[in-house]
């Protein structure tokens, strides 16, 4: 029950800063065009930092080689969700105290400041660089394709993102791993769990995007 | 294997956090931290997002499996199960199409300003997380280990060695990229 609180607790702030943020957030109309990019634009000055888009090639090669150094340097992988599962824990023992340390999922992922906790400050870190750099970073509440077919109303996109990111959260804890740790992670080891994760996320995401662009708001 | 680098915790912490730099950067270059590319991903019109993680995914084989040859590097297998695996992805692709970010790209996407991925995508997922964290004791007993398979790989499977199957599934995979790429998708 003193879970169900927590998870109470941090809804009702989220539900409380989110309008306030749209208050001040610009109107998505006029901003929706700086994110319809064209996919292979580039700035014309040719310098690849301030490019707004690299061969997804490039990047994805990029990665694979940033996954030798994980493993060589670090003994790790890439991942992200656990972090996830540990700000959970952290956030949980604020509000409750050390008891939270005695829950069989906290002893197995403890609430605690690890490499992958800080390869996600890090990727974010590196994502406001690389938008910075290119000009593309902007404070926006709806993505320009759901405003096309659901409306500009943040509070209906916010509400929308807030159940999807319930169920992801929820379900990459299920799974052991999101489409980092399974998805690239796991199948480039050719792990079993990670080929058949990696199938599921791409069966559940693919069946409900349809399900909700072409379905319910098509 | 450089095991005295591996025990240096401070210097791990900063490798853990430069290396998310590099992955935070190259994931919002190839555009894949937009909820609209992840979308037209889901929907089959944009195949950026499959063609960063196959292209990922092959390169990181390749190199990976060079280390373990060389005896520099060893296998981190997550353990599956029929229980945990197949309804958790199953669950994880139903919030990753509604969300329209994956737990890595939401964090760059809030990197980028956008704060439906903040309020939404993150506050979300640690509150689903949280809720696993919850019902876990109960899962765990009931489910999450039916048709337990552990850390196995696809050449343990089939018992050969590994490069007998990363060489045909990476020329597999560079074929289908090759076929995209003619094919103009």
């Amino acid at each position: 029950m003193r879970g169900m609180a927590c998870v109470l607790a941090i809804l009702i702030v989220a539900a409380a800063a989110a309008p306030a943020m749209a208050k001040g957030a610009p109107p998505p109309g006029p901003d929706a065009q700086v994110f319809a990019l064209d996919a292979r634009s580039g700035q014309s000055d040719g310098n690849p930092l301030t490019m707004r888009r690299w061969s997804p090639y490039a990047v994805g090669i990029g990665i694979g080689v940033l996954c030798w150094l994980t493993f060589l340097l670090s003994d790790k992988t890439l991942g992200c969700s656990t972090a996830f599962a540990r700000s959970a824990g952290m956030i949980e023992r604020l509000l409750r105290g050390s008891k939270v340390d005695g829950k069989p999922y906290y002893q197995q992922f403890k609430p605690v400041v690890d490499w992958e906790w800080m390869l996600v400050i890090g990727l974010l870190a590196g994502a406001v660089a690389s938008s910075l750099l290119s000009g593309e970073f902007l404070f926006h509440w709806v993505p320009p394709l759901w405003a096309a077919k659901a409306g500009i109303d943040p509070v209906v996109r916010w509400l929308v993102a807030l159940l999807g990111g319930i169920c992801m959260g929820f379900g990459a804890r299920w799974a052991g791993g999101c489409t980092s740790g399974h998805g690239i992670s796991g199948t480039l080891q050719l792990a079993v769990s990670g080929w058949l994760a990696a199938v599921g996320f791409f069966v559940g995401g693919i069946v409900t995007a349809v399900l909700i662009f072409q379905v319910i708001l098509g | 294997m450089l095991t005295t680098l591996h025990s240096r915790k401070g210097t791990q912490l900063l490798l853990g956090l430069g290396m998310g730099f590099a992955f935070g950067f190259l994931l919002q270059k190839a555009g894949v931290t937009t909820y609209d590319v992840i979308i037209n991903q889901l929907l089959l019109k944009d195949f950026t997002v499959v063609k960063v993680m196959l292209s990922a995914m092959v390169t990181g084989m390749i190199g990976v499996h060079v280390l373990r040859s060389l005896g520099v590097a060893q296998h981190h297998i997550k353990p599956g199960s029929a229980g945990s695996t197949i309804p958790g992805a199953l669950i994880f692709g139903i919030g990753f199409g509604t969300l329209g970010y994956c737990p890595g790209t939401v964090v760059g996407a809030v990197g980028q300003g956008a704060l439906d991925a903040l309020f939404g995508g993150v506050v979300g997922a640690l509150i689903g997380a949280a809720t696993f964290a919850a019902l876990y004791p109960r899962l765990k007993s009931r489910i999450l280990n039916k048709g337990y398979f552990g850390e196995l790989t696809f050449p343990q499977l089939l018992q050969v060695n590994p490069w007998v199957v990363v060489i045909p599934v990476s020329l597999a995979v560079i074929g289908l990229l090759y076929w995209l790429e003619i094919s103009g998708i």
